[in-house]
């Protein structure tokens, strides 16, 4: 791949005119290098390698640099696109990942994990012309090759303005919290990060699997907090180990950000979902993540050994359940989801991967009840059929159960990932924060809540969404929070 | 922080341990439990607050060595730190003058009883204390039990201290009675729980109990330590640890700690070798 774009840069250098914008669509996309499918099932190291420098470059060339730029409209966070995909496309990879940082703090994440193709590459002319999304401008590979590059040489810690003696309490250290901390801390003020984990990381530690984020990058995000002099206490639970309003009352902190995130899990609250074998994603995902029960031999932390795995939901949890349940062994995963894959939430690049590693797909069918021996262990799920009906309030079509389709479904396995409510300890322990019926904590256009000086954002106040939204709902919080303190 | 300040071996595999932890002393009420990681990659084990001073900053914590994790913190010195210690956990028990409350401690579960029956004294209540254990070697906590009980009950399975039965015949001798307990509170291995729930059940004392699932993270995130109560699916962790004995599914709760057994006793045996333990006077 690497050969090809060389000998296309070679070409455009030596022409004479400029390139036209017909020139420009032209060039092919490049494809993302990949580790072997089979290989890959092995072990947990990533599976996107990476673009190599001529690709950053052939692939920003790509861009049409249009005057209304539709992209920018698409990243939540409203990164200027055709400025940093310019940079990108003089090879000045260093000035183009400085465009990006100007509005996003985690490149290298968000290149990798955003679902560009529903955000800023859904409206890209490039791909309007084609006719296809996927051949839009891979705008996110291009962001996540200059924010490699940077780490890779040594990212310079920001400045920090001098003291001002005022303190913020950060609540969880996913992504809002981390930004928060950025933001806040530039300007001069004390920052501390609570996280009720021994890791910091959120969601970026113990869910997302390290085949799709490596650990190792968001530890950099976090190094660098803690070089600008942000603190972190772990093993704190704001609600518990202190009340958050102490933190206020009695140990003076001058605002507060929550960003505690969406972590109860949903369960189908179907006969058998108790039985051994009978995970939530989260519980799977965390043992496997956080605790490390993928190595078998030293991890202290157990996992099952399963044969046959049934995974149900279709989104990002359930594919990252599905191939985190390969790796570790399983000879068959089985992805079940009531609608078709048009409908699945999932990116669609992470269903393509867990196709070509050999997830078994299975549409328009559900559990309704999920079998056990004796033991209590899981032995088969009963599933239903389903067809596609109307559409419901979500525009969707809604999925209609085909009487009598019973079937029975041979696992060992059960992984329920059909989607997670907020976090309630906050909400149980804080009467004074208002929320929403499904427990999302209020607030108002600066990211403030209804209790003072407290302010929240990410999926805490979303319901489950993206890490840049949460980064998104940090940025303004921050901003909120410095002039509250300005 | 977190540092080990006094070690006690109580019984042949019960161990206590004072620690270092002045947050969690100060908000500690009775009912809540840590999660300790021995390691920063260690497995998260819950273990109840069994006493607590906020003056000093220490926390109580008894614990038996059943496998792998708690074999290793058995062999914690004084001055050695825990690498990890989250809490406290969990919603407390609630604690008000309900008249004469039964405290029904089995084994291990007589240590998160201890600040339990001590809430109840302080709220004003008649407090009966029943321990039971398989014989007089493996009765921890005697003495300070003593302290706050207004009657105390021994049995052991082998008659080798106090009265030679189980727990719940005490239990029911004292629900014929009139009038009978406002309250029982039962503790112990899940066995013992159900079968307290089970004797106080035709008597209709409520009776609560405290379950020791397996947990991760303690938060409500994982659903690791749901049960089934009263046939809705509760979170031990942010719900619990008590709950209506009469209500919880003790078969199935029993099952789901079951599911990593084979993998625990072969650690047992393992460590119960490296710690030089007698195995035999241990039945799991
Ligand atoms: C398996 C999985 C895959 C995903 N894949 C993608 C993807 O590909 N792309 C994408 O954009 N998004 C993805 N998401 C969603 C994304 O990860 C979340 O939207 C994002 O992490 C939310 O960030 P947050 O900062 O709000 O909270 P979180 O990341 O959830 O972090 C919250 C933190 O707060 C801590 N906490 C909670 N309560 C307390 C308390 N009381 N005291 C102290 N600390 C507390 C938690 O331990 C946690 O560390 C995925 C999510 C999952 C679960
Ligand atoms: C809220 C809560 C509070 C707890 N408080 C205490 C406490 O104060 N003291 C204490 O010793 N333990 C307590 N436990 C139990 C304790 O957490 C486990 O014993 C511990 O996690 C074992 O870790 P391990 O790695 O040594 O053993 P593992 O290798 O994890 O093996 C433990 C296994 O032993 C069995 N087991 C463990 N505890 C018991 C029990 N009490 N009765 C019957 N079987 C059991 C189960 O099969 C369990 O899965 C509590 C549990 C919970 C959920
Ligand atoms: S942050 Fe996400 S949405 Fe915005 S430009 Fe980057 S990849 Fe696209
Ligand atoms: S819409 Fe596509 S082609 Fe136009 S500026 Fe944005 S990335 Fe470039
Ligand atoms: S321990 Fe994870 S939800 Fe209770």
């Amino acid at each position: 791949m690497n050969d090809e774009a060389k000998k296309q840069l070679a070409n455009i250098d030596s022409r004479e005119e400029p390139l036209k914008p017909k020139d420009r669509i032209a060039i092919p996309t490049q494809e993302m290098p990949t580790q072997d499918p089979i290989e890959r099932g092995k072990d947990f190291t990533e599976v996107a390698t990476g673009y190599t420098a001529e690709q950053a470059q052939l692939e920003s060339i790509r861009c049409l640099q249009c005057k209304t730029a539709p992209c920018i409209a698409g990243c939540p966070v409203g990164i200027n696109i055709p400025g940093f995909l310019k940079a990108a496309s003089e090879g000045n990879f260093e000035k183009s990942v400085q465009i990006i940082k100007e509005s996003s703090l985690l490149p290298a994440i968000c290149g990798r994990v955003c679902p560009q193709e529903t955000q800023c590459q859904e409206p890209c002319t490039v791909g309007k012309a084609l006719k296809d999304v996927e051949q839009a401008v891979s705008i996110g590979r291009v962001e996540r090759y200059v924010a490699d590059l940077e780490r890779d040489n040594g990212i310079v810690t920001p400045a920090v303005k001098s003291k001002t003696g005022k303190k913020v309490a950060v609540i969880g250290s996913g992504p809002a919290g981390l930004v928060v901390a950025a933001d806040v801390r530039r300007e001069g003020h004390d920052v501390t990060i609570l996280e009720a984990f021994h890791k910091p990381g959120g969601v970026m530690v113990y869910g997302i699997p390290e085949f799709r984020l490596p650990k190792a990058i968001v530890q950099t995000e976090i190094d660098t907090l803690i070089a600008m002099g942000v603190e972190l206490k772990t093993d704190f639970v704001v609600g518990r180990t202190r009340k958050l309003k102490d933190l206020i009352e009695k140990d003076g902190y001058d605002a507060v950000f929550v960003a505690t995130g969406a972590g109860l899990p949903r369960f189908m609250n179907i006969e058998g979902e108790n039985l051994v074998g009978v995970f939530s994603a989260n519980e799977y995902l965390t043992r496997a993540n956080l605790m490390k029960a993928y190595d078998r031999e030293n991890a202290d932390t157990p996992i099952i050994q399963s044969r046959k795995v049934a995974v149900l939901g279709g989104g990002n949890v359930a594919m990252d359940s599905a191939r985190t349940a390969l790796r570790l062994g399983a000879e068959e995963v089985h992805i079940v989801y009531r609608r078709t894959e048009k409908e699945m939430p999932a990116r669609v690049e992470e269903v393509h991967h867990a196709q070509e590693e050999g997830i078994v797909f299975h549409l328009l069918e559900n559990a309704k009840s999920i079998l056990g021996d004796d033991q209590g262990l899981v032995t088969g799920m009963e599933c239903l059929r389903y067809e596609l009906g109307a559409p419901d309030e979500s525009g969707r079509r809604r999925p209609v159960v085909i009487e009598g389709s019973e079937f029975i479904m041979d696992v060992d396995t059960v992984i329920v990932a059909i989607g997670n409510d907020s976090n309630p300890l906050i909400k149980q322990t804080t009467p004074e924060i208002e929320c929403n019926k499904w427990g999302n904590i209020i607030v108002d256009d600066t990211g403030k809540t209804s209790m003072d000086c407290v302010y929240a954002g990410g999926d805490i106040v979303l319901g489950a969404a993206t890490v840049i939204l949460a980064m998104g709902e940090g940025r303004r919080a921050a901003a909120s929070i410095n002039a509250l303190l300005a | 922080m977190n540092r080990i300040i006094e070690t006690t071996q109580l019984s042949d595999d019960v161990f206590k341990l004072i620690v270092d932890a002045p947050l969690i002393a100060e908000e500690r009420k009775p009912g809540q439990f840590i999660i300790l990681q021995i390691h920063d990659d260690g497995e998260r084990i819950p273990l109840t607050i069994a006493d607590g001073n906020s003056k000093k900053g220490t926390i109580t914590l008894i614990f038996q060595a059943v496998g792998r994790s708690t074999h290793m913190l058995a062999n914690f010195k004084v001055g050695d730190e825990i690498a990890h210690l989250l809490g406290p956990l969990g919603t407390p028990t609630h604690i008000e003058k309900f008249g004469h409350v039964v405290c029904v401690g089995g084994g291990i579960g007589v240590a998160p009883m201890h600040p339990i029956a001590q809430g109840m004294k302080v709220a004003g209540n008649k407090v009966t204390i029943i321990m039971g254990a398989r014989n007089k070697e493996l009765m921890v906590l005697e003495d300070e039990m003593r302290t706050i009980a207004d009657d105390l009950i021994i049995c052991t399975d082998d008659g080798s201290h106090g009265r030679k039965c189980l727990v719940t015949e005490p239990l029911k001798e004292l629900c014929e009675n009139d009038p009978k307990p406002d309250l029982a509170v039962a503790i112990g291995p899940p066995i013992m729980m159900k079968f307290c729930a089970e004797t106080t059940r035709p008597y209709e004392v409520h009776t609560l109990v405290s379950l020791n699932t397996i947990m991760i993270d303690g938060t409500g995130m994982c659903g690791g330590c749901r049960v089934s109560v009263g046939g809705k699916t509760k979170f031990v962790c942010v719900d619990g640890p008590e709950f209506d004995g009469h209500k919880v599914d003790f078969d199935n709760m029993m099952l789901r700690l079951g599911a990593y057994k084979k993998r625990e006793a072969d650690d047992h045996h393992k460590c119960h070798i490296e710690l030089g333990i007698d195995w035999t006077a241990d039945k799991g």
